[in-house]
């Protein structure tokens, strides 16, 4: 991998600002020890998983639940703590087979 | 047309506030800052203001709501003191490295324990690495204009750094003065409108705000911080003339008094430099030619001029109402280090904590002091402690 050039501190905007979404460049779920696995069988599409997620990793649309942006979920597991009716599964990511993480995995790019 | 009005410092510097009709203001009581909050809480009420007052938990939640008020691109303001300026240590940081451009009056007031109400400058002594410009006042006028001139230094494109304003608690925060203030018009004119390159709520150019930088980028943050402190301190010169321009009352980095053929000066910050002058004109007309420097900037610190000032005294001593513990006075040590080179003799004198008077006559046993140390060439100790019963 090529060494990214660095800014200078005059290149840099002032005061720790810098361009915005850059937490969008972050793909913070490389973190993850737990996934969520969603039964879609059990989900009410409620939304309360798409609230609480501190990573806005819950991907929806048409007012459906469809999975969850693997690329940026942490495992925290808020969203199985929150989930009304225990749709959400916490497993250990490598115990988890790559179907049922492909199936869960939603992103948009 | 400008006023002539009685006010005490904690009035002054709410008038100031009043004037400067800031965006937001969050704040919480504590003696002897309570009373400038009053007052200008009384001014949100009577609707004189446009402001948004947050009444916050505490002081380390005052500066917080200030911080997110100036990153939002509002012009903010709070004010406090001791144990207040303490609790809002950590944020105070978060201020001066998101570069939010604060005014904040600080009502000098020693820290606990033994508590105590009265004024030393421990508390804005200990954040003189805080990142923040520090503009102590002698008298009400100064809190007044200082406050003021404060927003223009604060948010000058160069500088982009929170100021700090001291003024001595009870000895001006609630003495009643005469000073002159000026128009609002003229103030608002003076400080204009606030408009931040960037802020939180302008959605058309999102940017991102308080971001994490790892080893890699973070030195080059704080050296740009440096740079604004650099630039601080032609800017606080600039304003401080222009100031001058409109009222008649210029500011400087420092004030000398009668320093310029002194054999003896006095350096020193707040209101114990108008003592100091009364006892340089009094020893003057016995023959002895005294001189007093004040520091009015002290963040960042005018170590050229202070030098320039000093070079001729036979002997200077340096005036510290707080103690940096196992070494001295902070000031003393400071004005030492620029003096690095210089032969003037330097004394310390410790004084005024938690409150002590610092009487006229005990000002003048000082100057004695030095012009019998000058005499005998005896200058030990170096640091002395004023008024201690040992």
């Amino acid at each position: 991998m090529a060494e990214k050039k660095l800014l200078s501190k005059q290149e840099m905007i002032e005061g720790g600002v810098a361009e915005g979404g850059t937490m969008s460049k972050l793909y913070t779920g490389s973190w993850r020890t737990y996934v969520p696995l969603t039964d879609f069988d059990t989900c009410t599409h409620c939304m309360l998983c798409w609230i609480f997620c501190p990573d806005v990793a819950i991907k929806v649309k048409d007012g459906k639940k469809l999975g969850t942006n693997l690329q940026y979920c942490k495992g925290c597991g808020i969203c199985a703590t929150e989930c009304p009716v225990d749709a959400i599964e916490m497993k250990l990511d490598s115990e988890a087979t790559d179907e049922e993480k492909a199936r869960e995995d939603v992103r948009e790019d | 047309m400008p006023e002539r009005v009685a006010l005490t410092g904690n009035d002054s510097a709410a008038y100031a506030m009043k004037q400067l009709n800031p965006d937001v203001v969050a704040a919480f009581p504590i003696t002897p800052q309570t009373e400038l909050m009053h007052k200008f809480a009384s001014y949100v009420a009577d609707g004189v203001v446009d402001t948004e007052f947050v009444r916050v938990e505490s002081e380390h939640s005052a500066m917080s709501a200030v911080v997110g008020a100036s990153l939002a691109g509002a012009r903010a303001c709070t004010a406090t003191c001791s144990a207040g300026l303490a609790l809002m240590w950590e944020i105070l940081y978060v201020a001066s490295s998101c570069r939010c451009p604060l005014m904040m009056p600080v009502v000098n007031r020693a820290l606990s324990a033994p508590i105590n109400i009265h004024c030393d400058h421990s508390d804005s002594m200990g954040a003189r690495d805080s990142g923040w410009i520090q503009l102590y006042s002698e008298n009400c006028q100064e809190a007044y204009d200082n406050a003021i001139q404060a927003y223009r230094v604060a948010e000058h494109e160069d500088v982009r750094l929170p100021t700090m304003v001291p003024l001595d608690g009870f000895i001006l925060s609630h003495t009643l003065e005469g000073l002159e203030v000026n128009d609002d018009e003229a103030v608002q004119e003076f400080v204009g409108d606030y408009e931040p390159e960037d802020s939180l709520l302008n959605v058309d150019d999102p940017h991102t705000f308080g971001m994490f930088a790892l080893p890699n980028y973070y030195m080059e943050y704080k050296k740009q911080q440096v740079d604004a402190m650099e630039a601080a301190m032609d800017v606080v010169q600039e304003v401080g003339k222009e100031y001058g321009e409109m009222t008649g009352r210029s500011y400087s980095l420092v004030e000398d008094y009668k320093c310029d053929d002194a054999d003896v000066i006095i350096v020193g910050l707040g209101s114990t430099m108008g003592t100091a002058k009364q006892a340089a004109d009094d020893l003057r007309e016995e023959g002895i030619k005294a001189g007093v420097l004040k520091i009015r900037c002290y963040r960042p610190f005018p170590s050229e001029r202070i030098n320039e000032v000093l070079e001729g005294a036979e002997v200077v001593g340096v005036m510290d109402r707080a103690v940096s513990f196992g070494l001295g006075g902070p000031l003393f040590h400071e004005i030492r280090s620029s003096q690095w080179g210089q032969t003037t003799p330097l004394v310390n004198f410790i004084y005024g904590l938690g409150g002590r008077d610092l009487s006229l006559n005990r000002v003048k046993d000082i100057f004695g002091s030095l012009v019998e140390a000058a005499e005998s060439d005896d200058y030990e100790p170096t640091v002395r402690y004023v008024d201690v019963r040992e």
